[in-house]
């Protein structure tokens, strides 16, 4: 029976294997349900990362197409103070503010995962400032700042701790002071939240036996929650470093990278050089300048996550 | 996953309930007297609280206050107000584009929140389930994805967006956000998916259902929670994100609320704080509202995208 049917049924067999195929093959079907977001990577995520690269290599401006001069832009930076003085706020910037951050992150979180009252609400007061978008809670920092009618310099005044009014966003120490408080301000309440997260995975029943073994509370914490915890503050932590230095909105909204060029980070330095200046080629250029730097701090989380794994003895994967 | 007694991250619970001593709700802090509770507790967390919130407090009470008494402090009691006014968001809606600037950021964050959770949603399957060829790959690409921040992006992109003709138009925004959202949203897409069980796909398959069909009937139904997680979250994104919109739009009536604020409202009158502050408040309200309603889905998208 089946010896006749075949001769008929082949050409047909083929080829509707061959849509099948398209259809029902795992790969192809991958191919397809990937094609969207693909897209999307590919065309503006992808090839405008290479296009910068390429862009930090020419002369371009805005309207003029430009012409491939080596590495001109990267050795005029070189001996651009503006440029290294930008470098030396973002690392200044990055480090405090990341470092504050991660310090009263834990410790909030720490707090927050105590038995209390109104918890609940509690928690999600705390995550305020994260959803508010930036520029509008940096807005409210600028007025709090104010030179003339600041809150904070009325209430110290009145308290008797100073005379005159702190030029909070005039100075060059007070402005970098006032922009990396907002930063760790806007902060915490991720850290925080993140780290309650990894808090609450935390056996109960380990303070238990480590109290009744004597623990005190700074043993409990130093080598039961942080060991715990240092998983989830990698990542943390990862992410805080990277959108800290790279951060543009909040100073823009803030300074502009004022006065005297003191809060300029590289993005806002790279806004000002390729999209009001429209000096497009030496823009990229100082935005390009910022990749090694996330490179070195991605390596440096990847290998702390990799040596956990294998402490607590899972398997590479 | 490890030696010692561990408990998954319980994503509900990170807000609302006790975590792990749920069971005896005490905990240990009966070995606490209540004095001792008061300083090493209560007064860091009020003080870290107020810390948090004064900024919203001052936006708001800036916003109702009339112009004399924001800029004398001392013949007024300049934390409280006794005589609010709506001046400042009757100027806000009837004397400027904030209307438009609103419905610009809206319509940009639904279009590109809606376009990047549909293609999120299908590369999150793909690579959870279909687990085609190089699909690990491909995740941990994404990833990377997720780590390239826009103000490196921002130059490059202008000139692609102006090379497409798409400068000036929202358009330029509903297509470039999807690149901040789609590795996020993918992530977190895919940790919601590893949940479901993969019996219920198997029986669907052995029914004959095609795996479009089982997307559609069996994992997106299942997965609601994600979708809501994923979709606020990306939606707030979209409506915080600003070197893009600085960048790629020119005209006063296309700008987003974040850009137009700092734009146009940050003249040199020393009246403008009061319309200011309204125009951050009423720009900050949507989010916060719809942050009021969905605060653990927000939470688990926060914690959830961290937690692989």
């Amino acid at each position: 029976m089946a010896e006749v049917a075949i001769p008929r049924a082949k050409p047909q067999m083929s080829e509707a294997s061959a849509w099948n195929q398209l259809k029902h093959n795992r790969n192809w079907l991958g191919f397809w349900f990937m094609v969207p977001a693909m897209a999307f990577l590919i065309f503006f995520l992808a090839y405008p990362l290479g296009l910068g690269i390429w862009l930090s290599f020419t002369d371009t401006r805005i309207g003029r197409v430009g012409h491939f001069v080596a590495t001109e832009n990267y050795e005029w930076l070189w001996d651009d103070s503006i440029f290294w003085l930008s470098v030396f706020n973002t690392l200044l910037y990055t480090f405090v503010a990341s470092a504050l951050k991660f310090a009263i992150g834990l410790y909030l979180a720490l707090l927050l995962n105590e038995n209390m009252p109104f918890k609940a609400m509690l928690r999600a007061m705390v995550l305020i400032p994260f959803i508010v978008p930036t520029v509008l809670s940096a807005l409210a920092f600028w007025w709090i700042f104010d030179s003339q009618f600041s809150i904070i310099s009325w209430s110290l005044k009145h308290l008797g701790l100073i005379s005159q009014n702190i030029n909070f966003l005039g100075d060059t120490t007070w402005a970098r002071i006032c922009v990396i408080f907002a930063n760790i301000w806007r902060g915490v309440p991720f850290v925080a939240i993140t780290l309650l997260a990894g808090l609450q995975t935390v056996s109960p029943s380990l303070y238990e036996a480590a109290t009744l073994d004597g623990a005190t509370r700074w043993q409990n914490f130093r080598h039961i929650t942080y060991p715990l915890l240092t998983p989830i503050i990698a990542v943390v932590m990862t992410f805080s470093v990277l959108f800290t230095f790279t951060d543009f909105q909040l100073i823009w909204a803030m300074t502009r990278g004022g006065p005297v060029n003191a809060t300029h980070l590289m993005a806002t330095l790279s806004y000002q050089r390729a999209i009001i200046a429209g000096q497009l080629g030496e823009g990229a250029a100082i935005s390009s300048a910022m990749i090694p730097f996330l490179l070195a701090a991605i390596m440096v989380s990847w290998f702390g996550l990799q040596r956990r794994k294998w402490q607590q003895g899972e398997s590479n994967d | 996953m490890t030696d010692l007694p561990t408990r998954s991250i319980d994503l509900k619970n990170v807000l609302s309930g006790s975590g792990p001593t749920a069971d005896h709700s005490e905990g240990m802090s009966y070995l606490q007297s209540v004095p001792r509770r008061i300083v090493t507790l209560y007064l860091p967390l009020a003080i870290i609280v107020v810390i948090l919130l004064f900024p919203f407090y001052w936006m708001a009470l800036t916003s109702v206050k009339p112009d004399e008494q924001l800029l004398d402090l001392d013949r007024y009691n300049p934390f409280w107000t006794w005589s609010p006014t709506f001046k400042h968001f009757h100027k806000l809606l009837f004397e400027s584009y904030y209307p438009h600037w609103l419905w610009n950021t809206m319509y940009v964050a639904v279009c590109a929140t809606v376009l990047s959770i549909f293609a999120s949603v299908l590369a999150a399957y793909a690579i959870v389930r279909l687990r085609y060829k190089g699909a690990h790959l491909v995740g941990g690409l994404i990833f990377l994805a997720y780590l390239v921040p826009p103000s490196i992006l921002f130059i490059p992109l202008a000139t692609v967006v102006f090379q497409y003709g798409l400068f000036d138009s929202p358009l330029a925004l509903i297509l470039t956000y999807p690149t901040i959202l789609i590795p996020f949203s993918t992530w977190l897409l895919m940790g919601y998916f590893k949940t479901i069980p993969f019996e219920l796909e198997e029986c669907a398959l052995i029914d004959g259902a095609s795996r479009w069909q089982i997307l559609i009937k069996i994992v997106l139904p299942l997965a609601i929670p994600g979708l809501i997680s994923a979709f606020i979250f990306c939606f707030t994104l979209c409506w915080n994100e600003f070197i893009y919109a600085l960048t790629f739009l020119q005209s006063t009536s296309n700008k987003t609320v974040p850009v137009a604020i700092v734009n146009e409202f940050v003249d040199g009158d020393i009246y403008r704080w009061g319309s200011l502050m309204a125009g951050a408040l009423a720009g900050s309200l949507p989010l916060v509202i719809l942050y009021a309603f969905f605060v653990e889905h927000y939470v688990s998208a926060m914690t959830g995208a961290v937690k692989e």
